[in-house]
């Protein structure tokens, strides 16, 4: 099974034999990547019931929970990454959600849809309308991303944590390309942070 | 109620210590195995019986002939595989299948009754150690169980944190709460308010306390299903009959059915056992045997857990399997969590569910 493009990034960058809290994990594709491949002692989260028994069934330790509230539960530093794929546009306070990664994990990353894409910007410029792309394509009165973001957003939160951003990488049409003019190019972008 | 002959029993070959500070001499305990315990002993499965419930988690009970009472999770197969597993299900202490109860004999050869030691969900989980130990299992691939085998999967977890690899537990909770205490309470002042109880004293007497048993049966049982359910079930249908009887009969199918559950339930279960089972549940609180911390009770445990919660289950609720999640959490323990849809409150553990089934196998295995 392929990995998607910003998973597939984490996994390569995780050091094998980590604690790691995938928070938002799916179907646990990455956590059963990182078990295997890495030998990661991986944990997930997921609000998602039926994503949660999924990953039940197929061996991995997921907690059906709600990452704004139930990331308070765990102690500081109990991980050494944490993990929010394409999860943080979603948070209540993605602000709060950051500092909470950055609590529980001694690294993050972090990946999202990168709402400063060109084709984002000419949705909206000639269309007037919430654009509807590739990267986006739910309708803004059904999207669950309700906080859209964009790198360069990212890059100023991350400097306002004070979080340093160790690396980052970026995606347009699921390859990756290069940091340059990033905040027009990329569809999408992952980061790994440290505080 | 004597001893049950079809099972065998264990007697435990040493006094066996009781929180209470008293000690149960000759404790035998009664249990039913499935399936071949592998040569190194690395595939037993223990599940822990619920209040009610006994020994006969897949063969039929030897009063009502019923199929065992996990009979569609337990066999060949099936989510609890026994061509994989050796399954172990053990009737508790203080309960009436053949272990060591109020009905069982005291050294002078009557009846214990009420002289049987007050017992907790710890002390019937020591129970089961020590006869694990008589069956050479020192650690368990898994211990499973719902509601207040539940309760003893996390003892067994929590005080013998080496003897299993695998906890499971379904529709359950760390602690009692005021709401579950009182209930057991209503149950057991039916039975003690029954004359036929007669201060526990009545194994040698023509009446048992039949109807306070059934009382505290039906009591009960309303706290297993879930108002949709009942709704849904019976509604305000009346019994066998066209108009209201203006009396104080069955008229409604729901008082029909809780009768009925109420009179069979003292056919096969000894109202005195009733009383200890539900103090022990009542007494059951692990974060006080820790000091009073959840996630003290865990720590350093390399157990992985799961746990299961039902939506509709008012009896022991999701935020009560959270309350463990996150205790489990904060231990660094491995665990999953997943609270399921059903219609059937408490009871839906025992229920057809595939999503259950998914879960208990991909856990176990």
């Amino acid at each position: 099974m392929t990995l998607r493009p910003d998973l597939a990034v984490i996994a390569a960058h995780v050091v094998p034999g980590s604690r790691v809290l995938d928070i938002g994990c799916g179907d646990g594709a990455l956590m059963a990547e990182l078990e295997t491949a890495s030998g990661c002692d991986a944990r997930g989260m997921e609000l998602d019931g039926a994503m949660v028994e999924r990953c039940v069934s197929r061996g991995l330790s997921v907690v059906q929970g709600d990452a704004n509230l139930d990331l308070a539960n765990y102690p500081d530093k109990a991980f050494d990454y944490t993990i929010l794929s394409q999860t943080l546009q979603t948070a209540t306070r993605p602000d709060l959600m950051l500092d909470e990664l950055l609590r529980v994990g001694r690294r993050a990353f972090v990946s999202f849809p990168n709402f400063a894409h060109w084709r984002t910007r000419l949705a909206l410029l000639l269309g007037g309308r919430m654009p509807v792309t590739r990267a986006l394509p739910v309708s803004w009165y059904e999207t669950q991303n309700i906080h859209h973001v964009t790198v360069e957003d990212f890059r100023d939160l991350a400097r306002l944590k004070r979080a340093k951003l160790e690396r980052a990488w970026f995606f347009s049409n699921e390859m990756q390309i290069g940091a340059p003019a990033a905040n027009w190019r990329a569809e999408f972008a992952v980061f790994e942070l440290s505080r | 109620m004597s001893p049950h002959p079809v099972s065998p029993v264990y007697r435990i070959p040493q006094p066996l210590p009781l929180d209470s500070g008293q000690v149960l001499e000759d404790a035998e305990i009664a249990y039913e195995t499935y399936g071949t315990l592998a040569s190194d002993a690395s595939n037993a499965v223990l599940v822990c019986h619920a209040l009610t419930g006994d020994q006969y988690l897949a063969s039929p009970h030897p009063i009502t002939g019923k199929p065992g009472w996990w009979d569609r999770m337990v066999g060949p197969g099936k989510p609890i595989d026994t061509d994989r597993h050796f399954v172990i299900c053990a009737n508790v202490i203080g309960s009436c299948l053949g272990s060591s109860g109020p009905a069982s004999l005291a050294p002078d050869g009557a009846p214990y009754a009420m002289r049987f030691p007050v017992i907790t969900i710890r002390d019937m989980v020591r129970g089961l150690v020590a006869l694990l130990d008589g069956l050479g299992i020192a650690r368990l691939h898994a211990v499973v169980g719902g509601s207040m085998g539940g309760m003893q999967a996390l003892s067994l977890a929590a005080n013998w944190p080496e003897r299993a690899a695998r906890v499971l537990v379904i529709a359950s909770t760390a602690r009692h709460s005021a709401q579950n205490i009182a209930f057991h309470e209503v149950g057991r002042q039916a039975i003690m308010a029954d004359p036929a109880w007669a201060g526990g004293d009545y194994y040698a007497a023509d009446a048992k306390p039949d109807n306070g048993l059934a009382v505290a049966r039906m009591a009960a049982h309303i706290t297993y299903l879930s108002e949709a359910g009942l709704t849904e079930k019976f509604g305000r249908r009346l019994q066998d009959r066209d108009a209201k009887s203006f009396g104080f009969d069955a008229d409604f199918q729901v008082e029909s059915y809780l009768r009925y559950q109420g009179s069979g339930f003292t056919r096969r279960f000894d109202a005195n056992s009733y009383l200890y089972i539900t103090r022990a549940m009542d007494y059951f609180d692990i974060a006080e045997e820790h000091g009073g911390k959840l996630a003290d009770a865990f720590a350093g445990t390399q157990a992985r857990f799961c746990i299961v919660s039902f939506d509709t289950d008012w009896l022991y609720p999701t935020a009560e399997s959270r309350h463990v999640v996150h205790a489990l959490n904060a231990a660094g323990a491995k665990v999953s969590f997943v609270e399921l849809s059903a219609p059937h409150g408490h009871d839906s553990f025992l229920l057809e569910h595939d999503q259950l089934d998914r879960v208990v196998k991909g856990f176990i295995e």
